[in-house]
């Protein structure tokens, strides 16, 4: 008996001393952004912040050095809106026309859904820089509306296919008793159908905002004007921009830009690992 | 409407195939019209030292980091089945802490922790100014670093998820023949197991193979030499930084090429479930 207890101990020693390692550079970031000056550049680290200050927030939001903080966060949201907003509304058409009806064709559209996802991104930066530029959308006042398209190109097929999984799961049975009980195809669609997809679409929609607020490849070949840089473009210039770099200024950014995802991941985490899988066990 | 999401997804495709049989640069593109020159592009690439050079660098960077993220993943998640809850709570909010660092992000807090002044893995290894950036192998392995401390929280959550659905029967049967942790991991778990392996290994080798942010903004866009690029990188460079577009769009396709053939797996694997549903 004893033997066991101290077994459980050494894997729970064993737990937290990885629980630290992991989440150390985390627990870095935040602290170096709220310590002071005299405290980050030091050679003796100081572990345990004492004193604490918001000036790196300060520097980082409207410092002189740092300008276009506000505009990289409205373009950023200007951005990831209008893609989610309308890969959802597309997406979810199509997964429904996945999920609920056979059609010729639909095995190719499958194969391009799930293959598009591969493909390393960079691979995709020459043709559609080229599309974009031929149809004038690199030039300064339509980039972003150019760089929305781009992100639709590979946010659309995720979608599309977690949606799908989403309403396969959904028995067609309920969908027709609505209609035997008098209720239209309509009816059936938006009374039945779409509550008990709500929580699928809300997943789905965060996983998309948080690929394009975190998208840097597309954003910095497009965005050449500062003023329309998004907030990965603003913060990859953030430490290149002083010749000493501020690195309580430069955590205190970093820290700005995880702060959604972070909240956003938090909520819908277990969703993503089962929609990027879900094939894997009941395949 | 499936033809219109078809034709977006496919477009960009269809048009690299285009791109690549011309020479495309800079004044073609003021043009808007290539001029055709068959496979000189793909010739030129095949005959570039580079090329297979980065190819060999990326294979070995491939390998390095999928079997680091698989084997570390894989621990983590037996670890968490091993230890108490008040243990356990904590480590899975560590892990999606971990998982949600956006690249850009974790690249910033990266260069800070290893800078050779005040950073402080210098610090903690007593390496005093130790420059981490200095060769090839150190560039990378900071690049691996990085990596893998972002991709383990996926693997372990997942794998872990998956463990729950080993039967406990088959486990506390083995154990009463006798048989070690080891032989129980090898004999029960990993079966059952087996086909979240292959997918997770695929997705990892596929990410890995083709990650540009993490390399490209570590190492740092002025340090990008021949000697350390990977795929995505010289890409980038070779084909969109010096505006040689035809030429780029050629290892574009041989680099799709080479992902599609190690996709293959996960690809008939997600169909095979999208026919049965």
């Amino acid at each position: 008996m004893t033997s066991k207890r101290a077994r459980q101990w050494g894997w729970d020693v064993l737990g937290l001393a990885l629980c630290v390692v992991i989440v150390f550079p985390v627990y870095w970031m935040v602290t170096t952004a709220f310590k002071p000056d005299a405290d980050v550049n030091t050679t003796t680290p100081v572990w345990v912040p004492t004193r604490w200050t918001l000036g790196h927030f300060r520097e980082a939001i409207s410092g002189f050095d740092h300008p276009h903080f506000w505009s990289s966060v409205i373009n950023s949201l200007i951005v990831v809106s209008i893609t989610v907003a309308l890969s959802m509304v597309l997406a979810f058409l199509a997964a429904v026309a996945l999920a609920k009806f056979r059609f010729t064709g639909r095995e190719v559209f499958i194969v391009l859904i799930i293959g598009i996802q591969m493909l390393p991104q960079v691979g995709l930066i020459i043709p559609l820089y080229i599309v974009l530029r031929n149809y004038h959308l690199t030039a300064n006042d339509k980039v972003l509306f150019g760089l929305t398209l781009t992100y639709m190109t590979f946010v659309l097929p995720f979608c599309v296919w977690t949606l799908r999984g989403f309403l396969a799961g959904i028995p067609k049975e309920l969908e027709e008793a609505a209609m035997v009980d008098g209720s239209s195809r309509i009816g059936g669609f938006t009374r039945i159908l779409l509550p008990l997809v709500a929580p699928g679409l809300v997943a789905t929609s965060v996983f998309a905002f948080i690929t394009v607020w975190n998208e840097y490849i597309f954003a910095n070949v497009l965005l050449q004007d500062q003023s329309k840089q998004t907030l990965t473009v603003w913060l990859s210039f953030f430490s290149g921009s002083a010749r000493n770099t501020d690195w309580g200024a430069l955590m205190a950014a970093s820290t700005l830009t995880a702060v959604p995802v972070v909240v956003f991941f938090l909520l819908i985490q277990r969703k993503i690992a089962f929609g990027l899988t879900s094939g894997a066990v009941k395949g | 409407m499936v033809l219109t999401i078809g034709a977006i997804l496919g477009y960009p495709l269809y048009d690299l195939v285009r791109l690549s049989l011309q020479r495309y640069q800079l004044p073609e593109l003021i043009q808007h019209k290539g001029e055709w020159t068959g496979l000189s592009n793909f010739g030129s690439v095949l005959h570039d030292p580079v090329f297979w050079h980065t190819l060999e660098r990326t294979v070995v960077f491939t390998i390095v980091n999928v079997g680091l993220t698989m084997t570390l993943g894989t621990l983590t998640a037996l670890l968490l089945t091993r230890v108490s809850t008040w243990v356990r709570v904590p480590l899975s909010v560590a892990l999606v802490l971990a998982w949600s660092m956006p690249a850009v992000v974790a690249v910033q807090l990266w260069y800070w922790m290893t800078n050779f002044e005040n950073g402080i893995v210098n610090h903690i290894l007593g390496l005093g100014q130790h420059d981490w950036y200095a060769s090839t192998t150190s560039q990378l392995g900071m690049v691996t670093s990085l990596i893998v401390w972002g991709s383990i929280p996926f693997v372990t959550i997942t794998v872990y998820a998956g463990l729950a659905q080993v039967p406990r029967e088959l486990v506390e049967a083995a154990e009463t023949d006798g048989a070690g942790s080891l032989r129980i991991f090898r004999d029960v778990t990993f079966p059952v197991l087996k086909p979240i392996f292959l997918i997770l290994t695929s997705l990892s080798i596929i990410w890995d193979f083709g990650v540009f942010t993490q390399p490209f903004l570590l190492i740092g866009a002025a340090k990008q030499t021949t000697s350390n690029y990977l795929m995505a990188v010289y890409l980038f460079e070779e084909g969109y930084a010096r505006s040689d577009y035809g030429r780029g769009a050629a290892i574009s396709i041989l680099m799709l090429l080479i992902v599609a053939i190690l996709s293959f797996f996960y690809v008939r694997r997600m169909i095979r479930y999208g026919d049965v549903r």
